[in-house]
């Protein structure tokens, strides 16, 4: 029996994937391990190795389409097997229960035929003959439960016939609710799977999300405008994802916005001091520094400790429990062509300030190149996003869920400031933090905003 | 003094039901075609007429029409009667006494009258009578308002369900299936009724609610018990009335079971499966459903004299296992 | 109206002049009127739009209706057709009510659910109209076997048209009333039309009450516009039944002068023919003449009915006006007995 090669699930969210590039071609012989194809997800690529070795054949996951998760895309024959007519693919993902021919006075439904070939595959579910509107099907129990427990029909498997989520599929999505055996995949954070199991709205990224509903409303936008004064770009799965997430976001947390001016001065010659004294090291383009601390480097750690000092606001907002995060793992929004990105920096409170300069020198370069790993973006218990280079005064961000804050950071200019009745010269930096006001109310936010403020405008205080 | 409960056949509890019913009462009697001296097709009312007398055992002249007719006068003016027709099939000469005058007598004249019949129907296949004589059209009388329907399955029930019958008011319109006749139960001695408009859990069980009528009640009965070994919880409904029907007791159920199949002899199509399966999609029972609602019920064809095409043409007991064992296991 | 008395055969009169007082005969001209100004009154009323749905009238007819409910005690009960009003007015209805109900209100005979064809005055024993032909005929067998099973010494008459004479229900209920011998007198009033088929097209015997041989019982013909022949017939039948003798067919010959229904055209006879009738056999015009030959009532005596008659229509119809309609919330009510 030659061993599928499925499109797999590499990101929490996914129900589609696209492979970039394939690394093989058609009866190439491979080993268990080698690489075969690489797969873009929302945030990163990622490459997807063989699970057996021989020959692959039959590769049928065209590149740049969408393909469902757990869709198959090629085969690997084992040495010597026949490589007879390969059966339409059996185990397309949703459907494992076969459809039995209907009895006495049953309806005369065809045998679900599945599509060998998907050229371009819906994002839901494939469904069995007629099902041309994409409905995913499920019994009424079904639905009430999943209703009840706020799972998406369309993101589950269904064992019933013509691919139908049943009571089992429900109860099985609950106690256990990845159910794709894949490598690269996330495993669900703690508090993800007791939350589920509650039946609580945890995490709003969630796999079990539905896609977006499709075509009809930008059909009536197109009306608006000439015909042939636009052009269509269709979107890539990262704009999709955020476009998903950021309303997501925006519908579902009460966002609430405290604003505070920091004074730079201190910290921009700390900066100046640490930078150099900075030790060089021989690298194969000559000498570097070993470290260069970046403004933003030094906010990072200033938030990671505010959250340290105000630990209440570092928390994260479930139905059943506040989640009171130990660690301050700091999103740092990272603008990438053609959208914008947040990875992590795990634990900052306790890494010093190159650690994280460099750390985030190394994410934000491979967030560039979409080279991230799924587990290096996404989580975290707060974030911060700097749009100082680009003169901006000061915004208000929207919320990462899960994170109950999210801190906006502006330029630093040069102002006019009153200082015991004299007006003085001093370089502002205008900061907005944005709290999920059922996590973090007013005074919270004040405590936190203000606790950043004193480690930014007394920075030696990073050091200890 | 022996304690096993006393055991009567079906048509033995339907005759002592009208023999209690005509000594209490002088207002209630017989009509029929051969039901005197003959004791009547079926043998129901065997002697009663030796008992009663014909004035109250009446042979009618094969008048269904006329015969009906004279029943819905005679109880329109204070009698009691219990009209047999002969075979079911013959309720479709009678049908303009049954449908346009005893059903809506008393809601043309405003309330001024009742009509208290009792009309008794011998009605099922597999006696070999072939397409005129075997056919079930309880579906055909439980589309009337104004009437009452019931199809009691055990001698319990059709001693009992009659004798409520001729103590109402209205008129009620006895099913009675042929094969049902000799089987024997426990009947109780004496005068006691069964509610008409009550279904009965002749079963009760977890995985799947069977909805039966009449000799379906005791073939899904049998089902249930091979089922069983296979690990197949199956609760068996037995309707027992077709108008006015009990539908809190099969929502109650399916949402026990989440899963449902209907059994009945007649003609599947337009029947009364049709009407189970609407009541739960209808109800709050809906969101307990994890299967498709299945009904199994009599062949597209009148019934055939060949004794294998005549039970190929309803419901039997395998046909009962296969489609609970589909709806249980998923597979449909 | 009348209870049985000693049919008096004495003298050389007409058998209700002998057998009535000149009070009660004057009553049953009023009856004519009362009958023939309420179809009118309806007929009005329908064309007004207060009526819904059709009528049958039977003007024409009224000494058909009133001939055999004469001998007929309250307690004696009728069934009747589609073509029932006058049957109703004979066995003593109140014509108030009798709007009421075609006005399909609540004070209605039938509460407003049954309407012209179903109506029915069931303390008055009239067992009700019926929309079926011969769909009464059974019925009225029925109620006869109750009367002999119960012994109340009561009789039934089933009343029916041309029409019902060849369904196969009048077939069955005469035979069955023949062989056990019931109190019930079945009267065919031929008006010579089921709706627009002749008997002469319909019907395989010359005289409808020729069928009363092949049921052996006894047949009747009766010049069904005359009161006084028709009485004579429905009386002895009435205490033939109430002797225990059994049936009675009796064919009463008589009229129709409107349609069968209101949408009918009259298309299958002529204006001659119902001219003919209208003014030379006009059941109250021959009974008016009949009670003045005999000096029982005069010229202001009849005006006197003919106002008495008129106010009380007006009346009627004014009561049933103002009458309240049904609920739409009652709808349910009276398909089932309901059990207190």
């Amino acid at each position: 029996m030659p061993v599928e090669v499925i499109l797999p699930k590499v990101d929490m969210d996914m129900a589609t994937g696209q492979i970039s590039r394939w690394f093989v071609t058609d009866g190439q012989s491979v080993k268990q391990g080698d690489v075969l194809f690489e797969i873009e997800t929302d945030k990163a690529a990622m490459e997807i190795d063989a699970p057996a070795s021989g020959t692959v054949r039959n590769i049928s996951g065209k590149e740049g389409v969408d393909i469902p998760v757990g869709q198959p895309v090629a085969w690997i024959y084992a040495e010597g097997e026949a490589y007879g007519s390969v059966k339409a693919a059996p185990s397309t993902s949703p459907l494992r229960g076969e459809a039995a021919p209907l009895g006495a006075g049953g309806g005369g439904d065809k045998a679900p035929s599945v599509p060998p070939t998907p050229a371009v595959s819906p994002p839901t579910l494939p469904t069995s003959g007629e099902g041309g509107s994409g409905k995913a099907r499920a019994t009424p129990l079904a639905r009430r439960l999943a209703r009840e427990n706020r799972l998406e029909i369309a993101a589950l498997n269904g064992s019933g016939p013509h691919g139908r989520v049943t009571r089992a599929d429900i109860m099985a999505a609950i106690a256990q609710p990845s159910t794709s055996p894949l490598r690269g995949e996330v495993a669900p954070q703690g508090a993800d799977a007791v939350d589920k199991a509650q039946g609580s709205a945890l995490h709003p990224t969630s796999a079990l999300r539905a896609a977006p509903s499709p075509e009809g409303e930008g059909d009536a936008v197109l009306k608006l405008f000439e015909q042939g004064s636009y052009d269509l770009v269709p979107h890539d799965n990262m704009r999709k994802t955020i476009a998903r997430r950021l309303v997501e976001a925006k519908s579902t947390i009460p966002h609430f916005y405290l604003t505070l001016d920091c004074e730079l001065d201190a910290l921009l010659a700390l900066r100046k001091q640490l930078n150099d004294a900075a030790p060089v090291k021989k690298t194969d383009k000559g000498e570097a520094p070993v470290y260069k601390l970046s403004v933003n480097d030094m906010i990072i750690k200033a938030m990671a400790m505010a959250l340290m000092a105000v630990p209440d606001a570092n928390a994260s907002w479930t139905e059943s429990a506040m989640v009171k995060h130990k660690h301050a793992d700091v999103g740092v929004a990272v603008s990438i062509p053609g959208g914008l990105i947040t990875p992590i920096i795990r634990k900052a409170e306790t890494k010093t300030l190159s650690a994280i300069s460099n750390e985030m020198k190394d994410l934000a370069g491979r967030a560039r190149n979409r080279k991230l790993k799924p587990e290096e973006y996404q989580g975290g218990t707060t974030a911060v996003s700097n749009l100082g280079m680009f003169g901006i005064k000061d915004f208000a961000a929207v919320i990462n869920p899960p994170h109950a804050t999210i801190l906006a950071v502006g330029a630093g200019e040069e102002r006019a400031v009153v200082k015991k009745g004299e007006i003085k010269i001093a370089t502002i930096m205008s900061v907005t933090l944005s709290t999920d006001h059922r996590a973090v109310d007013g005074a919270l936010g004040a405590e936190l905003l203000t606790a950043f403020k004193r480690y930014i405008e007394t920075p030696m205080g990073m050091l200890v | 003094m022996d304690a096993t409960p006393r055991e009567l056949s079906y048509s033995q509890a339907i005759q002592e039901a009208m023999a209690i019913a005509m000594e209490v009462d002088e207002r209630v009697f017989l009509m029929g075609e051969d039901i005197g001296v003959y004791g009547g097709a079926f043998q129901v009312t065997g002697d009663l007429v030796e008992r009663f007398g014909p004035d109250r055992v009446m042979d009618t002249p094969i008048s269904e029409l006329g015969g009906a007719g004279v029943a819905v006068g005679a109880a329109m003016t204070g009698m009691r009667p219990i009209f047999e027709f002969q075979f079911s099939d013959f309720a479709t000469l009678a049908m303009e006494q049954i449908v346009n005058q005893a059903a809506k007598m008393r809601f043309m004249l405003g309330g001024e009258v009742s009509v208290p019949v009792v009309m008794r129907f011998p009605a099922g296949s597999g006696t070999g009578a072939a397409a005129q004589h075997s056919q079930s059209l309880e579906a055909w009388l439980g589309h009337v308002p104004g009437l009452k329907v019931i199809q009691p399955a055990t001698p319990h029930d059709a001693k009992g369900m009659l004798l409520a019958a001729i103590a109402d008011p209205d008129p009620v319109m006895i099913f009675e299936h042929k094969l049902l006749y000799k089987m024997k139960g426990h009947v109780p001695e004496g005068h006691y009724t069964v509610p008409i408009g009550k279904a009965d859990i002749r079963r009760e069980g977890r995985d799947l609610t069977i909805v039966a009528t009449s000799i379906m009640v005791h073939k899904a009965l049998e089902a249930a018990a091979t089922l069983e070994g296979e690990g197949i919880d199956v609760e068996v409904v037995d309707l027992r009335t077709i108008r006015p029907m009990d539908k809190q007791t099969i929502i109650d159920s399916v949402k026990k079971t989440s899963r449902l199949l209907c059994v009945y002899e007649a003609v599947k199509t337009l029947g009364i499966g049709a009407e189970v399966s609407a009541t739960i999609a209808e109800s709050d029972a809906f969101d307990y459903l994890d299967a498709p609602i299945v009904r199994l019920g009599g062949a597209e064809t009148p019934v055939p004299y060949n004794p294998e095409l005549e039970k190929a043409t309803v419901p039997q007991v395998p046909n009962i296992i296969a489609a609970a064992r589909d709806l249980v296991s998923g597979r449909r | 109206m009348a209870t049985a008395r000693k049919l008096e055969t004495e003298t050389n009169l007409p058998f209700a002049i002998r057998q009535y007082k000149p009070a009660e005969l004057r009553d049953v001209l009023r009856k004519m009127y009362l009958i023939r100004r309420f179809e009118e009154g309806a007929e009005d009323s329908y064309t007004r739009g207060l009526i819904h749905g059709t009528m049958h009238l039977s003007i024409g007819q009224e000494a058909s209706a009133m001939g055999i409910c004469m001998p007929l005690a309250v307690e004696d009960q009728i069934t009747s057709t589609h073509r029932g009003h006058g049957h109703c007015i004979a066995k003593g209805a109140d014509v108030k009510r009798m709007f009421a109900e075609f006005f399909g209100k609540t004070t209605g005979y039938c509460k407003g659910r049954g309407g012209s064809m179903h109506i029915a005055d069931v303390s008055m024993g009239n067992l009700g109209a019926n929309g079926i032909v011969a769909g009464g005929i059974p019925i009225a067998v029925g109620a006869a076997l109750s009367a002999k099973r119960m012994k109340t010494g009561k009789v039934v008459v089933s009343f029916f048209g041309d029409g019902a004479n060849n369904e196969g229900a009048f077939h069955e209920a005469l035979n069955m009333a023949s062989i056990w011998k019931l109190p019930v007198i079945f009267v065919c009033e031929n008006n010579g039309y089921g709706m627009s088929t002749s008997t002469a097209r319909s019907t395989a015997v010359k005289n409808i009450a020729d069928r009363a041989a092949a049921y052996s019982m006894p047949g009747v013909v009766v010049n069904g516009n005359i009161f006084s022949e028709v009485a004579e017939a429905s009386y002895k039948a009435v205490e033939r039944a109430r002797a225990g003798e059994g049936p009675t067919l009796i064919e009463s010959k008589t009229y129709r002068y409107r349609g069968h229904s209101k949408s009918d055209r009259n298309r299958y006879r002529t204006k001659e023919e119902i001219e003919d009738w209208i003014s030379n056999r006009d059941p109250i015009m021959l009974f008016e003449t009949e009670l003045k030959e005999f000096g029982i009532v005069d010229d202001k005596g009849i005006e006197a009915i003919r106002e008495s008659v008129r106010a009380e229509i007006e009346a009627g119809i004014e009561f049933a006006k103002a009458s309240p309609s049904p609920q739409i919330s009652d709808l349910d009510n009276f398909v089932y007995t309901e059990v207190a």
